[in-house]
């Protein structure tokens, strides 16, 4: 064999192990999970653990029951939702079809932006000046709250919702717009009937993808949730989500305890609901490209 | 001025940026008659019909100088809403774009848009509108699926029926045939000639066969320019210009 096609050859092999290694990582990560996460189920028992509504995981004896992280996390992501929906589609909306050329030259980029800050400096942002804003509106002990992280984690989940949502707006042929406006619809009538149904179920994934964002957030719901581990009345209790829990915990479980499978396990259930939210949001563009007869 | 006389061009500039796409165009467009547009490719007849119902002004970066009348009205005047020209001219485009939604609401849309909200009057519309389209018999049956199943051909027909719907008084055909088969292209030919009763019609075409069997007039465009205007029986047999001579012989285009 000549050293041309030996060359070749090691080529492919290098760029097949490299595509081939995130598939390696998630299944490693995979089995990590279940073989740390799933002795603490043995233990406690499944259902005791996802719906118990004591966290008391150093207490003597202790509880784990994750009701309330799961709470925390579901709490903060809705509360994101209703601050990155209106944000992120709304601006999206604005960029495609309102904005000039220049405008939109200059808008989206500092848009993405947002999403190039570290979380850490949301999460600063949070406790200097969100914080003490919240704590005088609100009358409260602490401005800590799951309102806190909600307004944080919206933000931060915006530029996420607006970029997609925006790709959608923007595969919706051009056709589409020009036939509307042909039989004498507006411009508010073009938008609604016809353009924002077509993008429709490319504007949900931006949706879930936004929320997967949020639920997969540790720094920031660590650094403004409150931390306060027991079930929410109202956006301003504090709570600890999930992934602040294993955060903040991690470091003082003795390995191999009850305590350490218990955060394992937290993250497994954390994995598995991103990796439903991003199924869900890969069958649904899927669905939309086809709708619009773009390839499947 | 002649009451004959439905849509008039004058002395119609367009310009894309700087660029200079129609010049100095005066036409008349006669009340239902088939007017037929022939010329190569981007010599503006595209951009020519699309100022009648105002389409040029999603385009940015336009410029429009000259009057357009409709019925010896101004229709660019600051008072005339592009809506209500649009609502009085319809249009057919060159690629079939239905909405992706059914067979039924693609049609009920313009209406709809309209504000008609009635029920029966729409379903009524609907029903006539693809009977005179000529599509009513192959898709009677499955009125709510999806009109993106259709063929081409019947897609530009629903096209065809969607404009109708809103009874315009004119309707401009870009290239309706561009992307058809000939079988397809024979209906929608005599959709037009049958049509011609009731509308004025204006239809861009690459193909001289078809304007030469639908239009009663026809105008030939170069680079911009209207260079002749004239009855199609006049143009074909013996035309003035020997731009136009050169082109509907097939000596360049």
């Amino acid at each position: 064999m000549n050293y041309k096609r030996i060359k070749e050859k090691i080529y492919k092999w290098i760029f097949t192990v490299l595509a081939f290694s995130s598939l390696f990582f998630l299944v490693g990560i995979m089995i990590v999970l279940f073989k740390e996460g799933t002795p603490i189920f043995k233990d406690v028992g499944f259902f005791k653990f996802l719906f118990g509504s004591k966290w008391y995981p150093t207490y003597e004896p202790p509880d784990f029951g994750i009701l309330p992280l799961i709470l925390g996390s579901i709490w903060v992501t809705a509360g994101a939702i209703i601050v990155c929906v209106p944000l992120g589609v709304g601006s999206a909306l604005y960029l495609n079809e309102l904005a000039g050329f220049r405008q939109r030259q200059f808008l989206k980029p500092i848009i993405e932006l947002l999403a190039s800050i570290p979380s850490v400096v949301y999460g600063f942002f949070g406790m200097v000046i969100v914080t003490p804003f919240l704590q005088k509106t609100f009358n409260l002990p602490t401005g800590l709250t799951a309102l806190n992280a909600s307004l944080i984690l919206g933000l931060m989940a915006t530029p996420t919702v607006c970029s997609i949502a925006e790709d959608a707006l923007s595969y919706v042929p051009r056709s589409f717009r020009e036939a509307s406006f042909a039989v004498g619809a507006n411009r508010w009538q073009t938008l609604t009937r016809v353009v924002i149904p077509a993008a429709g179920s490319g504007i949900s994934t931006a949706i879930i993808l936004g929320m997967s964002r949020a639920i997969g957030e540790t720094m920031t719901v660590l650094m403004v949730a409150g931390g306060a581990g027991v079930i929410p009345k109202t956006f301003l209790d504090p709570v600890r989500p999930m992934t602040s829990a294993i955060a903040a915990e991690m470091g003082e479980a003795p390995m191999g305890g009850d305590h350490y499978h218990a955060l394992f396990a937290i993250a497994l259930i954390l994995f598995l609901i991103t990796f439903v939210f991003n199924i869900i949001a890969e069958i649904i563009s899927r669905r939309f490209r086809i709708k619009l007869g773009l390839s499947g | 001025m002649d009451s004959n006389i439905k849509m008039r061009a004058d002395k119609v500039n367009f310009f894309y940026g700087s660029t200079q796409a129609l010049k100095s165009v005066n036409i008349n467009i006669f009340k239902n008659q088939v007017t037929a547009l022939i010329g190569p490719s981007g010599c503006g007849k595209s951009t020519f019909i699309r100022l009648f119902n105002r389409m040029n002004e999603l385009v940015v970066n336009t410029r429009l100088t000259g009057k357009i009348y409709i019925d010896s009205q101004d229709i660019n005047l600051l008072c005339i809403d592009a809506v209500d020209i649009r609502r009085r001219v319809g249009m057919v485009f060159q690629k079939p774009n239905p909405f992706p939604k059914s067979i039924f609401d693609n049609i009920a849309y313009g209406l709809r848009v309209n504000g008609i909200k009635d029920k029966n009057f729409i379903e009524e519309r609907v029903i006539q509108t693809l009977k005179k389209a000529a599509l009513w018999d192959e898709v009677k049956c499955r009125l709510k699926e999806s009109a993106l199943g259709l063929s081409g051909g019947q897609q530009q027909r629903l096209c065809i029926a969607r404009c109708l719907a809103v009874e315009t008084e004119v309707i401009l055909f870009d290239e309706p045939c561009a992307s058809l088969d000939p079988i397809s292209t024979g209906k929608i030919e005599e959709l037009i000639l049958e049509l011609k009763k009731d509308y004025t019609i204006v239809i861009v075409t690459h193909n001289m066969q078809q304007a030469a069997r639908v239009s009663d007039f026809t105008g030939f465009f170069l680079l911009g320019e209207l260079i002749e205007f004239g009855k199609t029986s006049d143009i074909f047999t013996a035309p003035k210009d020997k731009r136009t001579e050169a082109y509907i012989t097939g000596r360049f285009g």
